[in-house]
């Protein structure tokens, strides 16, 4: 058996804390990329030019930058905010971002922006037909949305998504830089401490090739859900 | 566990609200970065110990308040405090103008010497410009011994520099540092004491030029938190004379 | 230059943060990041050709170990790969004492291995999906003319992959020079790495950190633009056709 020199329960946790930090921003990254993609095929001009704005910075930043200049940075900024809020009202709010909320938003806003292109290019993919068809039947606007659009556009997503969620997945290693602990951070601290760099860091990567082939499962099982009805057009 | 991060993750929206009664003296956090040996450090199970935090702990039931210990890396740590993650930092931070600047010090509460340590055959004796030319010399980031090798030697040699002590003792064993550039009792109890025999002390201890060596290690508060700076001043005098101060010091650093 | 160097000083003076110190800092690292990322892309790329053609290999000896290899590479993430030959390479038992260790001891290099690896096994898949869209005609005529299999994926098959290829490639050149920012995490002084020293120095995360993203997004775009000028002189005979 491996020698884990007491490391196994911490490495356990961190690998949770990689899988909730996963989810929460994918979350919030599904969150952002449906408003992104509104914005892009919105007829205001305004709406247009911000969500062509917001995808352009976060497709020219790298990732660990991004989250280094919100993580120290965006404390800061909130902070200039309730500063003046205790000297003008003398109200003492304290709103902490620490590394795991920094996270979440960095890497949700960063892949809010690729979401946006795959649900804009999925929403312009469902047949139009479709869609008067559910008018015509008397369907209101948002129940053509919930029964019609949305389902018929996730087929065409998921292809994206699940591209998405394999890169997001990685990228949650970058947390540990600004010190979050999560299984990559616990695995160099532990090789560095126990001076066997393969152990952990092997274990870690093992993890991550799990992790990427079950969701790469559950986003097949997910395809044929939503191929219903195509099943026989390949 | 998963519960309260969705909760801090709403933090945002509502805004956790830390209620307080002005001016009182309220319960604080301190932030520290760990591993710097013997000042402070975790036992193996993860227990945080050492010098600072013995002395922090005393100090603060000198004051009378409770004290929550936080871990902060060290780049970080300065506008960590600005931005209210916490209230005092009490982590070897050497006290020098240029930190003046941004933070309220304590009166010092240790001062110790920098030091160049280096592998026991390394060829350096006396670490200057010449010695060190094409050197890789390794230093924590942001500390005043990085701006100290950085503005006097980073023409000719390598700097590289580490988010942690541990980092950069990992690359001297590796061979891929020459010297490295740390507080005096850090390196001694992570290079001399614990790896004995390879490494030894190069050149004088340098406490010169103030500038950058600046007052000896003090515990930092916002500029604004006065009062707790002098409560926390008024409780070093009062254990530094019953004796309190002596018997940290002896545990840490012997006689 | 004199001359310039004394404008500049005095476009500097009043500004604590942005000195010629750090601004040199900034300048170097621009210069070791597209090092860093030109060398990688560049023995990346020629390793993925021979890789990308290998992995549709009839002989399972041949294919699966470079699909291993891609799975491996395009699983795990950029950093631990790094971790893994950075902190790796030195427990090979007396690697100190070879030739090897002078090029190994500085962190340049084990970072330029691992970004190396990395960007060939998504190359060469991104190069597999172009090859295996290869349209069938292209093929058919090939063989109608008589050329044996070596000359037809030289002459034919290849070329017209890598038009094919060439946006995705694009894409991934621009992650590369993205991922690159993690070399800060092994000591190396690149863009990144120059804006966290300026931000530990003198505590200042926004003018540290928006000055290296405004430096990223600008070649970023560089690459864009390039590869945009590339697709409209290779792929210009695939453009519909305009009255």
């Amino acid at each position: 058996m491996i020698d884990l020199h007491g490391y196994g329960p911490r490495l356990l946790e961190g690998a949770l804390v990689t899988i909730e930090l996963a989810v929460l921003s994918l979350i919030l990254a599904i969150f952002l990329g449906l408003l992104t993609a509104s914005a892009k095929m919105s007829r205001s001009w305004l709406l247009h030019r911000v969500g062509t704005l917001y995808t352009t910075i976060i497709r020219g930043v790298p990732d660990l930058v991004l989250m280094m200049l919100l993580f120290f940075g965006g404390q800061i900024g909130i902070n200039m905010i309730t500063d003046w809020l205790y000297d003008q009202f003398n109200i003492d709010i304290f709103i902490n971002i620490n590394e795991f909320v920094a996270g979440v938003f960095t890497i949700g806003l960063i892949f809010g922006a690729y979401m946006g292109e795959t649900f804009r290019g999925a929403f312009l993919a469902v047949d139009s037909g479709q869609i008067e068809a559910g008018r015509a039947y008397g369907m209101t606007q948002s129940l053509v949305f919930r029964r019609i659009r949305f389902p018929l556009m996730m087929r065409h997503a998921l292809p994206g998504l699940s591209n998405n969620w394999m890169v997001l997945l990685k990228t949650t290693a970058l947390v540990s830089v600004i010190g979050l602990s999560d299984m990559v951070r616990v695995a160099a601290e532990a090789s560095k401490a126990t001076r066997e760099p393969f152990t952990f860091m092997i274990i870690v990567g093992i993890v991550y090739l799990l992790i990427a082939s079950v969701s790469e499962w559950g986003f097949a099982r997910l395809q044929k859900h939503y191929d219903t009805g195509h099943a026989e057009a390949n | 566990m998963t519960f309260k991060k969705i909760l801090s993750l709403g933090v945002l929206g509502t805004a956790m609200v830390a209620a307080t009664a002005n001016a009182e003296v309220r319960d604080i956090r301190i932030a520290v970065d760990v591993p710097y040996e013997p000042m402070e450090y975790r036992t193996p199970d993860g227990e945080l110990t050492g010098f600072d935090i013995d002395l922090g702990n005393a100090l603060c039931a000198e004051v009378g308040i409770q004290c929550e210990w936080v871990v902060q890396g060290w780049d970080g740590i300065i506008p960590g405090l600005m931005a209210r993650k916490y209230d005092v930092i009490m982590s070897s931070m050497t006290i020098n103008d240029q930190r003046r600047e941004k933070v309220l010090f304590s009166d010092p509460y240790i001062t110790p010497p920098s030091a160049w340590f280096g592998p026991a055959d390394s060829a350096v004796e006396t670490p200057d410009t010449d010695a060190l030319k094409g050197m890789t010399v390794g230093v924590q980031r942001g500390t005043l011994q990085d701006n100290y090798a950085t503005d006097l030697y980073g023409d000719v040699a390598d700097i590289n520099r580490y988010a942690t002590a541990d980092d950069m003792v990992l690359d001297m064993d590796s061979g891929r540092l020459d010297i490295v550039f740390l507080d005096y009792p850090i390196g001694k109890s992570t290079l001399l004491d614990s790896d004995a025999g390879n490494y030894r002390v190069i050149g004088e201890q340098i406490t010169e030029p103030k500038e950058y060596f600046g007052d000896g290690f003090g515990m930092a508060f916002r500029q604004r938190d006065e009062d707790l700076a002098n409560a926390f001043n008024e409780a070093l005098v009062t254990l530094k004379d019953n004796g309190t101060y002596e018997e940290i010091y002896t545990t840490y650093f012997g006689e | 230059m004199d001359a310039l160097m004394n404008g500049l000083e005095q476009l500097l003076a009043g500004n604590s943060i942005f000195t010629l110190q750090t601004l040199g800092y900034y300048g170097e690292g621009l210069v070791t990041t597209v090092q860093l990322v030109f060398l990688s892309l560049l023995i990346g790329l020629v390793l993925a050709i021979p890789l990308s053609i290998g992995r549709g290999a009839k002989r399972a000896w041949i294919r699966l170990p470079i699909f291993f290899f891609c799975y491996v590479f395009r699983g795990t993430p950029l950093l631990v790969q790094l971790y893994l030959i950075y902190y790796g390479v030195v427990f090979v038992d007396g690697i100190q004492d070879t030739w090897l260790w002078l090029i190994l001891e500085k962190p340049f290099v084990p970072a330029l291995v691992a970004f190396t690896l990395n960007t060939a096994a998504y190359t060469t898949e991104i190069f597999r999906g172009a090859i295996k869209s290869t349209p069938k005609g292209e093929i058919e005529a090939a063989r109608a003319y008589g050329m044996s299999q070596r000359l037809m994926m030289r002459r034919i098959v290849m070329p017209s992959a890598f038009r094919r290829a060439l946006p995705a490639y694009g894409n991934e050149v621009i992650f590369m020079l993205h991922a690159s920012a993690i070399a800060s995490v092994v000591t190396i002084m690149d863009l990144t790495g120059a804006a966290r020293f300026v931000y530990a120095r003198f505590y200042a995360p926004f003018d540290a950190f928006f000055f290296a993203a405004a430096i990223y997004l600008c070649l970023t775009f560089a690459i864009l633009y390039f590869f945009r000028y590339l697709e409209k002189k290779l792929l210009a005979h695939l453009k519909p056709a305009t009255g």
